[in-house]
């Protein structure tokens, strides 16, 4: 297992006298492209249910990104960073946790978030543009998506912390990307966790660009996990478009984790289909050749093949995935499409617990201008300008 | 009040002594060191770390003996790393904890940044308040102790000027108590700046009984709260933290030349105190603001703005500014020359425009 010296498999690419901590030479696969299972000598395939449960989200998953998409191209959302082909990794991620368990998300994994069983809706605000972030981080255990890289894997960390001083069995998963990697914060957060060692496991979605910069200009290392052995904690690389090597890599990393093992960085090799958000323009930076080769790695394929070969997913259970997955869609589309009312008075109302005189004053200040307004409406402009003075 | 600036040769704070009346002498650090104890007695949820605070007690030994008394996992030595305590700080103070980090020095904490402004400040107003940070920013801070470059910055607008952080500086050793407990008592984040020539400074106060004051709600509310350090009716210098002080001793100059000077002292520079710094200016009609910090674009330009649009017809004159030189903080042998002096106050006092 993790952690400890293994008797041939993949460690033997080791270059440590024993070959502890360091990833295996290639990314962990229980299931390859063609669909077929293919033996690992550490991981266990998942079970048909655990498969077919999670084969189901992933569905779901890939819908979601299609429907905020085209919600975008609508007008209705302000932007939205796609996991197209990622959807492995974001199933992966929420259901290897328990309830006791926090996810740290990034802004990219709201495939994630959702799965973990966050309202679409509320996931969607800080992308729809009403406020920040929609949704109680201690509702479901979900730390809040921002911007900045690599900051939440240090959250992340505090957390768990504080879950192990207080004797709790609370693991935490923080993701990442692959150029928040090269953060400060990143390395700070490998450090803490390693050195407190607690309960966190890092999980890296390699998808090869950040925004435009390949892999290439943002690391040497010979693979992004192989920076956990100079923080001393054991790194794992898996193929990210493989849900059920991604569900048995993360859920030893989790159980390890619970068990007082420490933190872990797995690295997920996949592959960004679509461009960094709407507004990127990826044929600036990428040939179309280049993302058609990963088109036969795709994560919803492959389980499918796998699956329909053994008869756990039938017809009438593809159907009613699909349509589960179109109820979300649906919902998610007559969420946005009904205009939200926002109201000015709450800018002023989070940001101490009490109001300072300051805050007070100035949320009288806009209301009066909007009491003002509403009472001039229809009148000219230059009209209430008269009025003021 | 009796306030000296002088550091101990040892570099560690003084040991209180006895003192007539029953009461004992006790540094600023001390009382720090025993609002940190004493909060941590109280409330088991608070934890205290940073660089060197455990087995060394703080370079400037403000954690001395906590570790020794709660334990390594209530007080505790980190990695080198201000962005990683800063963060880990924010993890744990979203888990249930409240965590008290010391940053060394002001422009040691420059690494954490990005945590203070992006995260520490926005969380609770992004999760609109489902998510609360109530931590401490522990930062020695401010100049006139002879540091080295990168030892003595004033960077409290960069904090001041973040919606969502509270902002303090303590002046005397009863605030330096009171307002550290306060602060550890806030649900929201603080930064709390600790003037580093202050910390040797000394008072008659016995801690103990600062201790039940608190403990049984008996102590004024510190944060936002400004007060008269010293009261007059000629004119009103506005100050906070380090300066106060000096501009306690500019006053007593100017009462010997026959003036008599008001001396506020903020303790609270987020929120601000506008009625308290108001009612004075309005009284007297005539303000200095003094402040260490580079006058540009700083807390002391905020102040002026801040006065002469509450109390523009109250005012005989400009309210002035006295502060640091708009340039980096200067080297040990020349920072005498950078730090607001007690004669550079009375010049400016001298400018208000007097009639006589």
């Amino acid at each position: 297992m993790l952690g400890g010296a293994p008797e041939g498999g993949p460690y033997d690419g080791g270059t440590t006298p024993d070959g502890v901590l360091l990833p295996s030479a290639e990314p962990v696969q229980l299931v390859d492209p063609d669909g077929h299972h293919h033996t690992d000598g550490r991981y266990l395939l998942p079970d048909g249910d655990r498969l077919l449960d999670a084969y189901g989200r992933l569905v779901a998953g890939r819908r979601i990104n299609d429907q905020a998409n085209a919600l975008v191209r609508q007008g209705r959302m302000a932007v939205y960073p796609s996991s197209h082909g990622q959807e492995a990794c974001q199933v992966a991620a929420a259901v290897v946790l328990g309830a006791e368990d926090w996810l740290f998300p990034t802004y990219r994994d709201t495939v994630a978030v959702i799965t973990r069983g966050v309202d679409p809706l509320q996931v969607l605000t800080l992308l729809r543009g009403d406020w920040h972030s929609g949704y109680d981080p201690h509702e479901h255990r979900v730390a809040t998506q921002a911007t900045p890289l690599a900051t939440q894997l240090l959250h992340a960390v505090g957390v768990a912390h504080a879950a192990k001083l207080r004797g709790e069995p609370t693991v935490v998963l923080a993701m990442c990307g692959d150029g928040a990697t090269s953060e400060g914060d990143f390395h700070e957060a490998l450090n803490f966790a390693a050195v407190f060692h607690v309960p966190v496991v890092f999980f890296v979605q390699n998808n090869e660009f950040a925004i435009s910069v390949p892999l290439r200009n943002q690391s040497v290392a010979p693979s992004l996990a192989h920076k956990a052995i100079g923080y001393g904690m054991p790194g794992e690389r898996v193929d990210g478009n493989d849900l059920a090597a991604l569900l048995a890599v993360l859920g030893a990393a989790v159980d390890r984790a619970r068990d007082g093992g420490g933190p872990t960085l797995v690295e997920a090799h996949t592959y960004r289909m679509q461009a960094h958000t709407n507004a990127d323009d990826a044929t600036r930076y990428r040939s179309a050749d280049d993302v058609e080769r990963w088109v036969p790695k795709d994560p919803i394929t492959r389980m499918r093949t796998y699956l329909r070969a053994l008869d756990l997913l039938t017809d009438e259970k593809e159907q009613a995935l699909a349509d589960e997955a179109d109820a979300i869609a649906a919902a998610i589309r007559k969420g946005l499409n009904t205009e939200v009312t926002v109201n000015p008075a709450e800018l002023f109302e989070y940001v101490y617990t009490e109001k300072t005189t300051q805050l007070r004053e100035q949320a009288e200040q806009l209301r009066e201008e909007l009491a003002r307004d509403a009472a001039g409406a229809g009148t000219p402009a230059d009209d209430t300008k008269a009025e003021r003075r | 009040m009796t306030q000296t600036t002088e550091a101990p040769t040892g570099g560690v704070a003084a040991r209180p002594g006895a003192a007539p009346g029953g009461r004992v002498t006790s540094t600023f650090a001390k009382a720090l060191n025993a609002a940190l104890a004493d909060s941590m007695a109280a409330d088991a949820s608070v934890l205290m770390f940073g660089e060197d605070v455990g087995t060394l007690g703080g370079v400037f030994r403000i954690t001395d003996g906590l570790t020794a008394r709660f334990g390594e996992e209530r007080c505790f030595d980190t990695p080198l790393a201000e962005a990683g305590i800063m963060g880990m700080a924010i993890g744990m103070a979203m888990n249930g904890m409240k965590p008290v980090v010391e940053m060394q020095f002001d422009a040691f904490a420059y690494p954490a940044f990005e945590q203070v402004v992006s995260h520490v400040a926005k969380m609770p107003n992004r999760t609109k308040g489902k998510v609360r940070l109530p931590l401490v920013i522990r930062i020695p801070y401010a100049g006139g102790i002879g540091g080295v470059e990168h030892h003595c910055d004033s960077s409290e607008a960069y904090y001041a000027h973040t919606p969502g952080l509270t902002v303090l500086a303590p002046a005397t050793v009863r605030d330096a108590y009171f307002m550290l407990r306060e602060a550890i008592a806030s649900p929201d984040p603080v930064v709390f700046l600790e003037p580093k020539k202050l910390y040797w400074s000394k008072e008659e106060v016995d801690l103990a009984e600062l201790r039940r004051t608190f403990e049984a709600g008996q102590a004024p509310r510190r944060i936002g709260k400004a007060v008269v350090a010293r009261p007059g009716t000629d004119a009103t210098l506005i100050s906070y933290g380090p300066s106060v002080p000096t501009a306690l001793a500019a006053a007593a100059a100017a009462a010997e030349e026959g003036r008599s000077i008001e001396v506020i002292d903020l303790r609270s520079i987020v929120p601000f105190d506008d009625e308290t710094v108001c009612a004075s200016v309005r009284r007297t009609g005539r303000a200095v603001v003094v402040a260490e910090a580079p006058g540009f674009v700083s807390v002391a330009s905020e102040i002026v703005a801040r006065v002469q649009e509450r109390c523009f017809h109250s005012l005989a004159a400009p309210v002035l500014r006295v502060t640091g030189f708009d340039i980096p903080y200067p080297s040990p042998k020349l920072e005498h020359f950078y730090l607001p002096s007690v004669d550079r106050i009375l010049d400016a006092v001298d400018d208000l425009q007097w009639e006589d």
